[in-house]
This record gives structure tokens, sequence and C-alpha cells, in this order.
């Protein structure tokens, strides 16, 4: 056994949506109090704290300062990750580098974000700026509009798509049911879904996630402090990164993500597992057609056939290989910087076996798949429990 | 002056600047690495093969196939009153591809992935500032220039 194996000791979730009576610091705190709990740790148990936001979306400049004073933390390590969309599970990662490489023994991961405060024109606008600017963005670029020209390239080359875009949505929503933090608890069927408004041809409403408000944390511990606490420990068995290009103009294909299938090969091997071995998955459905690009760069099928395995059922809980119990991104809300951190906080419960209802029974081994804008960057961890 | 490409202009200094400017006169431009001859489109300065800094423009046709392609009714800030309206990244033969607007040659039904089509340059200075750039038309289309009408008397440029 690896002596500096990493464990996540404690997780802590606040709901998702508009919080608009709330500071972006009250909600790490509301994270932080509950992780803390669930560790058995205090605040004085912590020697640095990894803040994963966005920083676009704030009027406080330099979040991480703000939300490690309102912790009542300030004088020890704080920094911010960003990595757009996946900057929760980039804060993952470096809390993960600094217990691996000795420096700290436990260190907290708050990924929080207020994003209802702006004007959806403006959230579109800045979204749409994670793609090129210079080339691109000047002809009115979106993020949707950006997955959009996937999901057509997909239906060019593999055929009608929409079946499969609904059925993410409607397993998505029914698992959101039944998380008590997310932003839409509420079932829908196909037919609502394909009514819905046009966003960006061929997404709908109900093929994009929502912008929202949120915090999520876990706590990170070196092993031997993972194993003298209360809970069970689950341990980062594989975690890996990569990145690609901001442009669109310069991508092989339009019908995968290359840094998430190069972040998973990475997760797989540190862990010595495969895909065949996950049980459980939280993946980056910030668009429905993402979500099925996600099984395809996962292993979870082979290329073109991940329309097929949504329409399936595969992926609902209970199938081969369930994806997104708590809703995923369409059901649970987006505020982005939170978003990693709120994937990692799922499968913990999960490996746990604590996720009530929406309980995958028997997990032992999971994974999440958080991706920043257009797949310029891909984080992948796969965790697991001991027997 | 690179203000003055894309819809809504949004970047100003880039060493590639003189794009805009030969946009306007009605020619796409490439860039050619002086070193090592690669080519890129969008041009870059700095060349992605060998490192080098010097480049010359070369004119492009602008022929190729659009690659993909979506309507958008869900504008960002400053596209609001122009929804909806469809975007299209073109494969162009000469390399590389662009992301743009349709034309007006070619009708939304008449839309395919695969089709030929030709970036074509436009240039409008019917607005506050003059504005160049491309949009996605019938091959064998030719440049527009959308002529200041009327000048204001003592506003003369």
């Amino acid at each position: 056994m690896n002596a500096d194996r990493v464990g996540i000791v404690g997780v802590g979730h606040t709901s998702f949506g508009r919080h608009a009576e709330s500071s972006v610091q009250e909600l790490a705190f509301d994270a932080l109090r509950v992780a803390l709990a669930d560790a058995g740790l205090t605040r004085d148990d912590l020697d640095a704290t990894v803040i994963a936001a966005v920083p676009e979306y704030h009027r406080q400049r330099s979040i991480a300062g703000v939300v490690q004073e309102y912790l009542g933390l300030a004088g020890r390590p704080t920094w911010l990750t960003e990595a757009a969309c996946a900057s929760g599970s980039a804060a993952v990662r470096t809390a993960w580098l600094a217990i691996r490489s000795g420096e700290h023994d436990v260190v907290a991961v708050i990924g929080c974000q207020k994003m209802t405060d702006l004007p959806t024109a403006d959230i579109l606008g800045l979204m749409g700026r994670v793609g090129d600017v210079q080339w691109e963005a000047g002809f009115g670029t979106t993020f949707p509009g950006y997955y959009a020209m996937f999901a057509q390239r997909y239906a060019h080359e593999y055929g009608d798509v929409r079946p499969s875009l609904t059925a993410v949505a409607v397993k998505n929503h029914e698992n959101g049911a039944l998380n008590p933090h997310a932003m839409f608890k509420k079932a829908v069927d196909a037919a609502k879904v394909e009514a819905s408004d046009e966003v960006a041809s061929p997404l709908r409403v109900f093929d994009c996630c929502a912008n929202a408000d949120g915090a999520a944390c876990v706590i990170l511990a070196r092993e031997d402090r993972a194993r003298a606490l209360p809970a069970r420990p689950v341990w980062i068995a594989g975690l890996g990164a990569a990145s690609d290009t901001m442009s669109v103009l310069t991508r092989e294909n339009l019908t995968s993500l290359p840094a998430a299938r190069r972040a998973a090969r990475e997760a797989y091997a540190m862990a010595g597992l495969g895909p065949t071995d996950v049980q459980v998955a939280e993946v980056h459905d910030c668009f429905t057609i993402a979500e099925i690009l996600a099984y395809e760069d996962l292993g979870f099928c082979e290329p073109g056939a991940g329309a097929r395995l949504a329409v399936d059922g595969a992926t609902r809980r209970g199938g081969r290989i369930p994806v997104n119990p708590d809703g995923g991104l369409k059901a649970k809300g987006h505020p982005i910087g939170a978003t990693g951190v709120s994937m990692t906080h799922e499968i913990v419960k999960q490996l746990r076996g604590e996720a009530g209802p929406r309980q995958v029974q028997g997990a032992r081994v999971g994974l999440t798949h958080n991706v920043g804008g257009i797949g310029q960057y891909c984080f992948v961890q796969v965790l697991m429990v001991e027997d | 002056m690179f203000r003055w490409f894309g819809h809504v202009g949004q970047v100003n200094a880039t060493r590639v600047a003189g794009f805009a400017q030969h946009l306007r006169d009605g020619r796409i431009m490439a860039s050619a690495c002086t070193a090592c001859g690669a080519h890129s489109f969008p041009p870059r300065a700095d060349c992605a093969r060998c490192m080098s800094g010097e480049f010359k423009f070369v004119e492009i046709k602008g022929d190729g196939r659009l690659f993909t392609y979506t309507r958008i009714a869900a504008a960002p800030s400053g596209f609001e009153h122009d929804t909806p309206y469809t975007l299209g990244v073109v494969e162009l033969e000469s390399g590389g591809r662009a992301l743009a607007w349709f034309g007006t040659s070619i009708p939304e039904e008449g839309i395919h992935i695969g089709m030929a089509v030709q970036l074509v340059p436009l240039v409008d200075e019917e607005r506050e500032e003059i504005h160049v750039e491309y949009r996605i038309e019938r091959p064998g289309a030719t440049w527009t220039r959308v002529p200041r009408t009327a000048v204001p008397e003592g506003n003369a440029p």
C-alpha cells in the first residue's frame, strides 16, 4: 500500500439554485461547516484551503482571500484555481498534489460561485468568450452554440441525435428529483424536452444546464490522518488532467473531446482500472450532447455508440453504468466553480452508501469527469472504497 | 484597426491587425511563415511549427466546405437585436477553418454540412465605425461593400 495515498474524509454541499440572499463567502461557509462535521474535524486541522471559482462572475476581486477570511482561516495558505467550468476538479488536483508532495496533511477544497446576480445575456457573453475571442466571439458565439455545433457534427457522422439528447435530459431530471440539493427537483417527459424553446439548434432549453449559485466542499487528508478519522475514507485512486485548444477552428473533429480521452487514460492507468470497473460516474453534462461525448471519451462505449447508450437506458440508475445519479449539471444546476467539487461530493456519498433514494447499489468504484469550456480543460478522478 | 473585424469587434491589438485592412480591400489573407513556409488560417504572427516571428500575408480564395453550423436563438450581450443568426464553420480548401455568419445567397433551409461554400469579404462603412468581416456564401459570390451613404455636413472623413 502506498504511504502517501490521499483520502477524502469529509464532504459538504449547499443547495444549488438561486441564493438571492447569500454572498459567495457565506455559501462557502455553509459547505465547509457541513464537511468539517462530516469529517469530525475542526478548522484548526486544516493546513490550507484551495478555492475553486471563476472570478469574472464576482464583484469581489481575488475571491480566495475573502472566502478564507470569512471562514476564519486568514493566516493559513489559500489560493484560487481557475479552469473555467473545471475549476472544482482543478482545485481537488492541486490539493492532492499539495498532500502528495508532503507539504500539507489536511486540505479543504471549496468550490463556490454566485452567477444569478448577472443577467442571462451577460452570462451568455462571458461563457461564449471561453471560445477564441479574436476570431470567433466577434460573431456572437455562445457556449450552447459551440456545443450545438458539436451536436450537428455528431448527427452528421452518426445519425439523428435528438432521441438520445432527450433521453439524457429525461434521465438527469428523473435523478435530480431525488436530490435535495438539486435546482430542479422535477421529472420531465420527452415531449416537454422537445417542445422547449430553441437555444442554439439543435439544442433546446432542456438540453442546457442552468446558471446557479452554490458551494461544495471536500476535505482531503494523507492516508494516516484519513484512517484515524471516523468516516470511511474514499480514496483517490487515479487522477488525470489534460488541455486542448481554445479555438474550435483547430480541433481535428467535433465528435469527441481529446482532453477528456487523455485525462481518462491517465486516471485509469494510475488507478490500475479501466472503464468496465466503473460502477457510477458523474460526467460534465453542461449540455445533453456533452454527456453523450463523455460516454465515448471515458470508454463506456465505442465512438458513435454514445447515443445508443443513452436511449437504451444503460446510464440510468439500475443500468449497466449509472451516470449522474444526482441529476448532473442539467437538473442540479451549474455554479461553475462548485461543479467539479459537487461531482466528487456525489461519488463520495455513493461509495459510502449514503446517497439515499438515488443510491447506486453496491458501488465501490466511481469516476468524475469535469470539463472546462468546450474541452479546453478536462480532469478525471477515479475514486474507490476498500472492502 | 483589428477592432473593425467581426460583427462586433472584440480585440484591438494583434500582430496580424493588417488582416482587417486587407479584408477592407476585399482580400482574405492567411499567414505564411517566412522561415519555414507554414501557412495558417486564421493568420498568426508567430509560427506554430518553427517558432519564427517573421510572417507575410498571402491571399486565399476562400472556397471550402461547411464543417458545422448552428442557429443562435439566445444571444450574448451586444447581439440581442440580431437573433436568430446562424453561425457556420468553413473548412477552407487552402487549409484552416473560419467561423462566420451566412450571407444572403444561402437561405436557412439550404444549409447542410458538407456543402460547397465560399467565404466572401463584407465591408460595412454604414455604421459609426468601419466594420469588416466575411460571410459564408455560394461558390462564386463576390464581395460587397456597404458604402457610407449619408455623411453629415462637416463630418466628412
